[in-house]
């Protein structure tokens, strides 16, 4: 490994000083220029290939959530007689929700910065504020399926429903893996430390939590606000 | 591994960047701390337009859905490239096309299940006095 990884830095060093064949108009097309993970000077290092691996489940994620959203899109109406969107949602826990969310996800990113600078200290609050903020949205969400459940409005009362459980609880237990995954990086930080593989793991826990907060945008805007309005 | 050797592996890919690494824009406005805190303020400013949008009857009632897709993908927007640091550079060409393909795939499946169900809802046999009760 180290003999590899010299040779590679060489290499960054000797493209550098010369010019860039892949920043089109900063260099001169120097057929002599390297760069990893485009087929030339060796594969990328493994914090890149990692987080792309992660990053190309994120998006087959998210692609499982479009099917859960079309569904909901096309049982929207579906109600057979019972509880609409409108009479169900209550936009200001919602409201709620996606601040929690949101601030869950700038903590995150704090913690980032955090883990960045090598501050164990920091990284460790950042994250135990990303948690807490994580479980209070879950708690409100579970909150609300049960007083929908206690309404006679739980899944199996419409197709509408059953579509609206499938796609926010597919989203909740998301959050609810996130969390279990968030405790285990805080423990692993703290007796292992800032080892390289530590830091990849974090990584991806942190495109895994944007991931989720983008996916919150969609819920609320298509399911929430487009219901209570319509 | 050493910390040494992590720097140094961290040190080799100036020009492939992972998705969400952000080393590479610290000197833009998408990165750091200003970064974080810039997309943490346009992701509440949209969230707050969202709900006016839904709520107020400022917009005409036709056009509410429109408003709020617009709104959300433009948050979504906000969340990728300040929070995910997803960029146009050079480095990031394979991040953005696999989230390119994603986003393709998305919205045939979503568009064309809405489009296909549409179209069988209008073509279904006209339904009974007793079926016609149980639909909304």
């Amino acid at each position: 490994m180290s003999d590899a990884t010299g040779a590679f830095s060489s290499d960054i060093a000797a493209g550098s000083a010369t010019s860039d064949a892949y920043r089109p108009g900063h260099g001169h097309g120097n057929a002599h220029g390297w760069a990893t993970g485009h087929g030339q000077g060796g594969p990328a290092s493994k914090f890149v290939t990692v987080a792309y691996g992660f990053w190309i489940f994120l998006l087959s994620d998210i692609i499982m959530f479009s099917a859960f959203f079309a569904a909901y899109a096309v049982l929207a109406k579906a109600t057979a007689g019972g509880p609409t969107g409108k009479e169900l949602f209550d936009l200001t826990r919602v409201a709620v929700q996606t601040g929690l969310l949101l601030t869950s996800s700038f903590t995150g990113g704090l913690a980032t910065l955090a883990t960045q600078r090598r501050s164990m200290a920091a990284t460790q609050f950042w994250l135990l504020v990303t948690g807490l903020l994580g479980a209070a949205f879950l708690f409100l969400e579970v909150q609300e399926f049960a007083a929908m459940a206690a309404e006679q409005a739980g899944p199996s009362r419409s197709a509408f429903l059953s579509a609206f459980f499938a796609l926010v609880g597919c989203h909740g237990t998301h959050v609810g893996l996130g969390l279990l995954w968030l405790g285990t990086m805080m423990a692993q930080l703290w007796v292992k430390g800032f080892r390289p593989e530590i830091l990849r793991r974090l990584h991806c826990f942190g495109l895994f939590w944007h991931a989720l907060d983008i996916i919150w945008v969609a819920i609320f805007t298509l399911v929430y606000l487009l219901g209570a309005s319509s | 591994m050493t910390d040494i050797d992590s720097r140094i592996d961290e040190d080799l890919d100036r020009r492939d960047s992972a998705p969400g690494e952000e080393s590479i824009t610290e000197h833009e406005p998408a990165g750091g701390l200003p970064g974080y805190l810039l997309g943490f303020g346009l992701a509440i400013l949209l969230t707050i337009a969202s709900f006016l949008a839904a709520q107020t009857g400022l917009i005409y009632q036709p056009a509410v859905i429109s408003a709020l897709v617009v709104l959300a993908i433009a948050q979504m927007g906000v969340h990728l490239v300040f929070f995910l640091h997803l960029t146009t550079g050079s480095d990031n060409t394979n991040n953005v096309l696999a989230l390119a393909f994603g986003v393709l795939i998305v919205t045939l499946v979503v568009l064309g299940s809405i489009w296909i169900m549409g179209h069988l809802n209008q073509n279904m046999a006209p339904m009974s006095a007793h079926q016609a009760e149980m639909m909304p």
